[in-house]
C-alpha cells in the first residue's frame, strides 16, 4: 500500500476517534444543563467526562497535524478556506475548554450558569463547523488551479454541509445522553435515559437521511456503500437498544454509529481530499497534496510505535474512571471558609 | 504542481495584519507554556518530597501549587489550538511549501507529548484515591515530561525556521523536502534554543512559585509550609537563571553564525567592527538614523558576546544586507533594529535583577531570615511580573530578528501568507481574539490572585468520586 493512502487512512481514523470521544463530551456538554436542574447533579454529570475530555480533544489536535504534516496542500487549503469557520470553531473549543476549570473555581451562581452557558454553546458550536468543513470538503468548494480557496464565506454553506453539520450535532447529542444514562445514577440517570429516547428517532431519522445523500454528493449514486449500510444497521439498532434501555449495548452501537457515519464521508472522498467545484481538475487529492515520500516513512515509523502505546494509557485511563458517578456524592458541600 | 516560493500578491496590510495576529497569539500562549512546564516540575518535586518524607506539609503544598497549574493549564491549553490552526490559516502558502519538514515535528508533538500530557493531567487530578501513591506520583511526573517533549518538537520546529536543516529542495515543486529528520533534532539551534526555553520555563516556575510564597510569608499564614516552598523556589532558581544566561549568550553567538543580521541588529551595529564594544543604554540607531548616540559603552564586551573571543569581528548590518543582495536579489534584509536592541537588553537586564533577587533569598535563606524578611518578601512577590517580560522579550528577539525572511533563506514572510484571505477577515479574527484573550486573562488573574491568597488546604482528599479540583 502506497504510503500515501495508509497516512490517509490514519487522518480519516483520527478524525473519526475524535468524534466517537470527544462525540460524547460534546454531548454532554450540550445536556449537562437539562439532566440536572441543581447543583450536585450537574457536577456530577460534568464529573462524567472531567478527566477524560482533554485527552479527547488531542485527538482533533493530530488529526490537524497529521494533516499537515502528511498532506501539506490539505491543511493549507481546507484551514485558509475555511478561516472563518475555524475562528467560531476555536472559539468554541477556547469557551469549552476553560469552562471545565472555570466553572466550580467560585461558589456563586451568576458565576457558574456563565460557564455552563459558554460550554453549552462550545459545545454546539463545534460540532456544527467541523461538520460544515466535513462536508464541504466532499460537497466541494471554490479551489483554483494554485490549490488555493477562490470562494466566499456563503459558498460554504451549502445544504449538504450544513446537514452534516446537523447531523454530527445530533449524534452527538445522542451519544452524549447515552453516556449520561450509563455513567450515573439516580434522577440524572433518570433524565438522560429519557432524552436518549426521545432524541433517537430524530438522530436515526438524520443519518438515514444522510448517508444516501453522501453517496450522492460524492457522485455515486443513492445506492449504499458497504460502510453505510453497516452505519444504517447501527443506527437503527441504536435506536431500539436505546428504547429498550439497554445501555452498554447502545453505547456501543452509538459508538459505531458516529464511526462508520464519519467514514463513510472519507470512503466516499477518497482519493480526493477536497473537492474543486470550480473544476475537477483543480481537486486537491492524495496525489497532488502528499508530502515526499521520506517524511511520510518517517512519520509512519513514528506513528506505529507511539499510536499503540498512547491508545494503551488512554484504554487505561477510561478503565480507571468507569465507575458511576453519583450526584449524592456533591451534595451537602460545606462552603470552604475563605470563601 | 507549480513554484510556490514566489507566489502570494496579497496586499500588505492582510500581511501586516497576519503577521500581527500570530505574533499576539504567540506571545499570549508562551505566557502560559513556561509556567506550565517550570510549575509541573516543581509541583512534582513537591509531590516526590511527600512520597519520600512522608511529610503532609508536602502534600498541601503539592495541592495548593497544583490548582495553580491547572488553572494555567486551562488557558495555555485552549490557546495551543489557536497556534495549531494558524499555520494552515493565514500562512497557507508557507504550510503547502513546508509542511514536508515543518509538519512532522508537529505530529510527533501530537502523538508525543499532548496526548501524554493531557491524559496524565486527567489522571492526576482526578486520580488522588483512584490510583496508588506511586502510580499517582508518576502521573505527576508524565505531566512534566509532556511539557518538556512539547516544548521540545515545536522548538525543533522553530529552529528550523531559523537555521533550516535536514531537507533539499525539490526540483520540480520547488518545495523542500524532508531527508535527514536527525539532523532536525542535532540542529545546533535546536540544542542550545530548547536547553534555554528549558531553564527559561523552569526559572519562570520557580520566580511564580517564590512570589506566592514570599505573599504567603508576609501575611504570616501557614509560615512553615510556605518557608518550605521558598526554599524550593530559591534552590532551583538561583542555579537555573545563571544556566540560562550562559545558554542564552552561547545561544548568541550560534544565531551570529547563522543569522548575523539578527545580533548585529540587537546591537544596532551598522558597520562592521573589531573589537567590538557593548552599549548598555543607546538612542538612535535605526534605519535613519545610523550612527546612535551610546550612553554607556563597554569596550571588547560585543566580541566576546558575539563570537566567545576578546577581539572577534562582528559582522556589521550594511555588510550582510549588501552580501543577502548579492545573494538573494535586491531588497531590504534588515530587520527591525528598536525591537532587536531592546529585546536583547530587557531579556538581559532582567535576567540580572532576578538573579540578584535570587541571590538576595539563598542568602536570608542561610541566616534563616527568610520568614521575617519584609522587604525581600515584597519584593519577592513583585519578581513575578519579570519573567513573563523575559520571555516575550526573547521572542521578539527570535522572531523578529528572522524577518523578512519566515523560513531564513527560503520564504519571505510576505511570499507565505495565505493569498485568499482578505484583510476585512483577518481584521475579524484578531479582534474576535483579542476580546477573548483578554477576557481569559481577566478570569485566569483574578482566579490565580484569588487561589495564591488561600490558605492551603490541611487534609488529603478522602472522596470516592472525581472530584474536579483536588484542593478541597
Ligand atoms: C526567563 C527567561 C529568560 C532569561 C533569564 C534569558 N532568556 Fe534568552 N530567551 C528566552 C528567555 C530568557 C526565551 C523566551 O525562552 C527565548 C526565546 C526563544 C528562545 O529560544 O528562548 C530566548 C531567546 C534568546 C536569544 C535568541 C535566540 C534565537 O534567536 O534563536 C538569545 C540570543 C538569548 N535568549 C540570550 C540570552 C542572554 C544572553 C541571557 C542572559 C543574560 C538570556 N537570554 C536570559
Ligand atoms: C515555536 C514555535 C513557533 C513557530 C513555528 C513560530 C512561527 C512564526 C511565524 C510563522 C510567524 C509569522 C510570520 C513572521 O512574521 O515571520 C511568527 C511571527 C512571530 N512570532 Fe513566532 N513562532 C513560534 C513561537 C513563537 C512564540 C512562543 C512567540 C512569543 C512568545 C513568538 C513570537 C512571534 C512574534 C512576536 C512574531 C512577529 C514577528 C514579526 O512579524 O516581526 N513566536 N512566528
Ligand atoms: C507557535 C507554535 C505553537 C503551536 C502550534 C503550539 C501548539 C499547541 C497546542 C495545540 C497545544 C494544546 C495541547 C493540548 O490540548 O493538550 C499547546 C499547548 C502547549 N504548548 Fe504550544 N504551541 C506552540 C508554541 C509553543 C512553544 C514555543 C512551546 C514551548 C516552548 C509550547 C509548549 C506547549 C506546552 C508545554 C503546552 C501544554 C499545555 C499548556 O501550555 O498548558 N508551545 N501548544
Amino acid at each position: 500500500m502506497a504510503l500515501a493512502t495508509f497516512w490517509f487512512i490514519l487522518t480519516a481514523v483520527l478524525w473519526t476517534g475524535f468524534f466517537v470521544l470527544e462525540g460524547f463530551d460534546l454531548g454532554v456538554g450540550l445536556l449537562h444543563t437539562v439532566v440536572a436542574r441543581d447543583e450536585p447533579g450537574r457536577r456530577a454529570a460534568i464529573g462524567t467526562i472531567g478527566p477524560l475530555w482533554d485527552g479527547n480533544e488531542v485527538w482533533l489536535i493530530v488529526a490537524a497535524a497529521a494533516m499537515f504534516a502528511a498532506f501539506p496542500g490539505w491543511y493549507a487549503t481546507l484551514f485558509s478556506g475555511y478561516y472563518l469557520v475555524l475562528v467560531v470553531i476555536l472559539v468554541g473549543l477556547i469557551l469549552r475548554g476553560v469552562s471545565f476549570e472555570f466553572r466550580d473555581k467560585v461558589e456563586r451562581s451568576g458565576w457558574r450558569r456563565t460557564w455552563e452557558a459558554t460550554l453549552t454553546v462550545g459545545s454546539l458550536l463545534v460540532p456544527f463547523f467541523l461538520g460544515v468543513m466535513l462536508g464541504g470538503m466532499l460537497h466541494g468548494i471554490p479551489v483554483g488551479q494554485n490549490q488555493e480557496f477562490s470562494g466566499s464565506f456563503a459558498d460554504l454553506f451549502s445544504g449538504y454541509a450544513v446537514f452534516t453539520g446537523v447531523t454530527l450535532v445530533l449524534l452527538c447529542l445522542l451519544h452524549g445522553a447515552v453516556f449520561l444514562a450509563l455513567r450515573t445514577t439516580g434522577t440524572v440517570r433518570g433524565r438522560a435515559r429519557l432524552l436518549a429516547r426521545r432524541i433517537a428517532p430524530v438522530t436515526a431519522l438524520a443519518v438515514l437521511a444522510f448517508l444516501p445523500w453522501t453517496h450522492s454528493t460524492a457522485g455515486k449514486g443513492v445506492l449504499p456503500s458497504i460502510m453505510q449500510l453497516i452505519a444504517v444497521l447501527f443506527v437503527l439498532a441504536a435506536a431500539w437498544l436505546v428504547t429498550a434501555g439497554h445501555e452498554g449495548w447502545a453505547f456501543t452501537a452509538t459508538t459505531f454509529t458516529i464511526a462508520t457515519c464519519v467514514l463513510s464521508v472519507f470512503v466516499d472522498l477518497y482519493p480526493r481530499l477536497v473537492v474543486s467545484s470550480t473544476n475537477p481538475a483543480y481537486d486537491i487529492t492524495v496525489g497532488n497534496a502528499a508530502s515526499g515520500n521520506y517524511a511520510l516513512k518517517v512519520m509512519s515509523v513514528v506513528a506505529i510505535v507511539l499510536f499503540p502505546v498512547v491508545l494503551a494509557y488512554q484504554g487505561w485511563t477510561y478503565r480507571v474512571f468507569w465507575r458511576r458517578v453519583s450526584a449524592d456524592h456533591y451534595g451537602g458541600r460545606v462552603a470552604r471558609p475563605s470563601e | 504542481m507549480r513554484r510556490d516560493i514566489q507566489a502570494a500578491g496579497s496586499t500588505v496590510s492582510q500581511l501586516d495584519l497576519a503577521r500581527l495576529q500570530f505574533a499576539m497569539t504567540s506571545i499570549y500562549h508562551f505566557l502560559f507554556v513556561p509556567v506550565t512546564v517550570g510549575l509541573g516540575f516543581l509541583t512534582a518535586l513537591l509531590q516526590t518530597a511527600w512520597h519520600r518524607t512522608g511529610l503532609v506539609d508536602y502534600l498541601r503544598l503539592t495541592r495548593f501549587f497544583g490548582i495553580l497549574l491547572l488553572i494555567n493549564v486551562a488557558v495555555g491549553v485552549v490557546t495551543g489550538l489557536v497556534q495549531e490552526f494558524q499555520f494552515g490559516m493565514d500562512w497557507s502558502v508557507y504550510s503547502r511549501t513546508v509542511g514536508d519538514v515543518f509538519g512532522a515535528p508537529l505530529a510527533m508533538e501530537g502523538l508525543a507529548a499532548f496526548f501524554l500530557e493531557s491524559t496524565f493531567l486527567g489522571l492526576w487530578v482526578f486520580g488522588w484515591d483512584r490510583l496508588s501513591r506511586r502510580v499517582h506520583l508518576a502521573a505527576i511526573w508524565a505531566v512534566a515530561l509532556g511539557g518538556a517533549l512539547s516544548a521540545a518538537f515545536i522548538m525543533a520546529a522553530n529552529s528550523w525556521m531559523q537555521h533550516p536543516v535536514g531537507y533539499a529542495v525539490n526540483p520540480t515543486t520547488g518545495r523542500p523536502q524532508l531527508n535527514d529528520v536527525w539532523k532536525l533534532f542535532t540542529n545546533p539551534v535546536f540544542l542550545r534554543g530548547y536547553l534555554h526555553v528549558l531553564l527559561a520555563s523552569v526559572v519562570t516556575g520557580a520566580v511564580v512559585m517564590l512570589a506566592v510564597s514570599a505573599w504567603q510569608l508576609r501575611k504570616g499564614r501557614a509560615p512553615l509550609v510556605f518557608h518550605a516552598s521558598a526554599r524550593l523556589s530559591l534552590v532551583v532558581l538561583v542555579p537555573t537563571i545563571l544556566v540560562a544566561m550562559l545558554v542564552g549568550s552561547e545561544l548568541g553567538v550560534t544565531e551570529g553564525k547563522y543569522q548575523p543580521m539578527k545580533i548585529a541588529g540587537a546591537e544596532a551595529q551598522w558597520t562592521t567592527c573589531q573589537p567590538c564594544s557593548f552599549s548598555l543604554i543607546q538612542v538612535g540607531g535605526g534605519k535613519n538614523d545610523q550612527t546612535p548616540t551610546k550612553i554607556i559603552e563597554v569596550p571588547h564586551l560585543l566580541s566576546l558576546l558575539a563570537t566567545n573571543h576578546w577581539n572577534g569581528k562582528v559582522l556589521g548590518l550594511d555588510t550582510v544586507n549588501s552580501q543577502y543582495q548579492a545573494q538573494y536579489g535586491p531588497g531590504d534584509y534588515v530587520p527591525n533594529i528598536f525591537i532587536q536592541y531592546w529585546s536583547m537588553r530587557v531579556m538581559a537586564y532582567l535576567a540580572v535583577v532576578v538573579l540578584l533577587v535570587g541571590l538576595w533569598g539563598l542568602w536570608l535563606l542561610l541566616r534563616r531570615r527568610l520568614s521575617t524578611a519584609k522587604a525581600f518578601q515584597r519584593v519577592a512577590t513583585w519578581l513575578v511580573v519579570l519573567p513573563f517580560l523575559m520571555n516575550t522579550a526573547g521572542w521578539l528577539l527570535t522572531e523578529s530578528g528572522r524577518q523578512p525572511w519566515i523560513v531564513q533563506g527560503l520564504q519571505l514572510t510576505r511570499n507565505g501568507v495565505s493569498p485568499s484571505i482578505s484583510t476585512t477577515t483577518v481584521a475579524i479574527s484578531i479582534i474576535v481574539f483579542f476580546v477573548l484573550y483578554a477576557a481569559l486573562a481577566v478570569v485566569e488573574i483574578v482566579l490565580m490572585a484569588r487561589y495564591a491568597r488561600r490558605e492551603p488546604a490541611a487534609a488529603p482528599p478522602t472522596s470516592e468520586v472525581p472530584q474536579p479540583a483536588p484542593a478541597y
